[in-house]
């Protein structure tokens, strides 16, 4: 039984000028023990998708199973087997982090002396112990995150729904999460996140799709993505803002496709070292030049025409 | 119902926890409000009205007159505050009610628990209330019971009723103090608290009718010195707060999950 079963899927959110088709029919099936990323641009529709799945928002049309109910009718049931992650934390700002997390357990009946060892476990996890007695308010927001990571958990959930559980943090951080999430993973928990980042998506899921306006666009593992969508290497090179659009004709033939981007041109190609003297050859020097393998990055700009790196 | 009951059990000890943070207000307030009515009002004007007619109102003196309605108000106002206040912060200010929602509780209980830890709260009130006036003489100790039973109803009626209105607030600008101002302050005026409602001109004896207050201090007036009032009279006002309460909460709960699905 999929944990998550998805047809033909739609929200529409009401609008002063009629309708907001959030999510315009999409098919998901994700397994027990996967994990499942969803890459969007902003907008795309990833929250409202998070959200119906987290049984917090009533879908308009199509089927929906979340671990085998139906949201609409077994909510309750369901969400006691969730961890969610909103897209924006919903702590209690005015209780401590301690506080937090038990009235999050007991919201969810479980007994106190259940969710005290819990509570330190999870504590240690994401390595808050330290700021147990802090509020909320005066923590930073890396910590937030941890924190409302932390909370997610207290229920030992079998489905985790993350919805861009790393946005805002520094790098270190998204690290030290990124290792937890791994953690998780390792323990048989289901994983669905969403994500701006492509480093990310790489690294956490085995497969994914691309949202663009609502629908799904895309869908395989990241090496699949790449192999389908882009070729195995990229060049990049720049002749400066004004230079690019006045070079870009006069590299006809050079590459499979080639991209103008406002800052560069990207040429996709198997060959880049050959391509990028070629170009030298024909008498154009780039300021700056770059030859490197194909990433999600590249397989999201051929899909939706829109670079994530520049949101 | 009954299936939730423990589930909001679990809102409502989130509530209680959230108002112990703040018991040194709700003693303080609890206490000095019927100080300060009694004594400003219950012995001030009291002496007056006493000295005026000699028989006093309803034949009782006047403070025990209105001893039975100061008891409903303050069960009603702090109804209000408990009801209001929550749910507009659950919705629009910390939003907890949304991280609540998250969990398997559903919108049904948290407004069920909200109403649950208000009723504590007006519990609490009423009991303080009433000791203060038995200690003034207000009442006597054989209506402890029966008083302090039909002005914690009365409360929990309007909070269930504040619970339905509070739900639909999107944009709390001035909320609070426009149900102050010309909600709970003109039923507090025009229901028959400081002399009988039939003392008013016609046209103004509406507000007392459909004021939960003007039902719960006749009540409560009948309870505490037996002030006449018919049976079926009885049965109405009982049948009306009920109404607003049953209605209120029934209400209250679909509105709080059909938002917080949204
Ligand atoms: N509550 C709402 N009411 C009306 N429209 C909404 C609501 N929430 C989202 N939308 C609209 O639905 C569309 C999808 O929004 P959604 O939040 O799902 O996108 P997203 O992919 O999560 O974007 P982001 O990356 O910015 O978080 C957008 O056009 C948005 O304006
Ligand atoms: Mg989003």
């Amino acid at each position: 039984m999929p944990v998550i079963h998805a047809r033909a899927l739609t929200k529409a959110y009401p609008s002063a000028s009629g309708e907001v088709l959030a999510v315009a029919g999409i098919d998901l099936d994700v397994s027990p023990g996967e994990s499942f990323g969803i890459l969007g641009a902003n907008g795309a529709g990833k929250s409202t998708t998070m959200r119906m799945i987290g049984a917090t928002l009533q879908r308009t049309s199509g089927e929906l199973a979340i671990l085998g109910r139906d949201p609409s009718r077994e909510g309750p049931v369901i969400r006691a087997h969730l961890g969610v992650v909103p897209q924006q934390d919903t702590l209690d700002t005015e209780l401590t982090v301690r506080e937090n997390l038990l009235t999050y357990g007991r919201y969810f009946g479980l007994s106190r002396s259940q969710l005290r060892p819990r509570i330190e476990e999870l504590l240690d996890f994401v390595q808050l112990q330290d700021k147990r007695d802090e509020r909320v308010e005066a923590l930073s927001g890396g910590m937030k995150r941890r924190l409302t990571i932390a909370r997610s958990l207290v229920n030992d959930p079998s489905l985790l729904l993350l919805d861009e559980p790393t946005t805002g943090l520094d790098p270190q951080a998204r690290h030290i999460l990124w290792d937890r999430l791994y953690q998780l993973r390792e323990t048989g928990v289901t994983l669905v996140l969403t994500t701006h980042y492509m480093d990310e998506a790489e690294q956490l899921c085995e497969r994914l799709v691309v949202m663009d306006a609502g629908r799904i666009v895309a869908e395989g593992s990241p090496a699949e993505l790449i192999r389908q969508y882009s070729s195995r290497e990229v060049v990049e090179v720049r002749f400066g803002a004004q230079r690019n659009t006045e070079v870009l004709p006069q590299l006809q033939g050079i590459g499979d496709r080639v991209e103008l981007l406002p800052d560069r041109i990207l040429i996709y190609t198997a060959t880049g070292e050959a391509d990028l003297q070629e170009i030298v050859a024909r008498g154009h020097m780039p300021i700056t030049a770059l030859v490197r393998r194909a990433s999600l990055e590249d397989v999201f700009l051929r899909l939706t025409g829109r670079s994530l790196a520049d949101e | 119902m009954s299936i939730s009951a423990p589930a909001s059990l679990r809102v409502a000890e989130y509530r209680l926890r959230n108002m112990w943070r703040w018991r040194g207000g709700i003693i303080a307030f609890g206490l000095g409000n019927p100080i300060l009515y009694l004594v400003s009002i219950g012995i001030g004007v009291g002496a007056l009205v006493d000295a005026n007619s000699p028989s006093g109102i309803d034949g009782v003196p006047y403070l025990v007159f209105l001893a039975p309605a100061l008891l409903a108000a303050a069960a009603i106002q702090s109804a209000q505050d408990e009801v209001s206040f929550p749910t507009l912060a659950g919705f629009l200010w910390n939003k907890v009610f949304i991280g609540m929602r998250a969990t398997s509780l559903t919108g049904g209980q948290i407004a069920e628990g909200v109403l649950l830890a208000a009723t504590v709260r007006v519990v609490f009130t009423t009991v303080v209330y009433w000791l203060v006036l038995w200690v003034f003489g207000a009442v006597d100790a054989g209506t402890a019971l029966p008083l302090v039973l039909v002005s914690t109803f009365a409360g929990i009626c309007w909070g269930g009723f504040v619970l339905a209105l509070t739900a639909r607030v999107k944009d709390d600008g001035g909320y609070i103090s426009i149900m102050w101002r010309l909600v709970i302050m003109p039923m507090f005026l025009f229901s028959g608290t400081f002399y009988p409602l039939s003392t008013l001109p016609l046209a103004l004896q509406w507000i007392g009718w459909i004021s939960p207050l003007w039902h719960a201090t006749e009540l409560g007036r009948w309870l505490s010195y037996g002030a006449p009032l018919a049976p079926w009279q009885a049965l109405v006002s009982f049948a009306y707060l009920t109404a607003l309460g049953l209605g209120g909460l029934l209400l209250g709960r679909r509105l709080f999950e059909g938002r917080l699905t949204q």
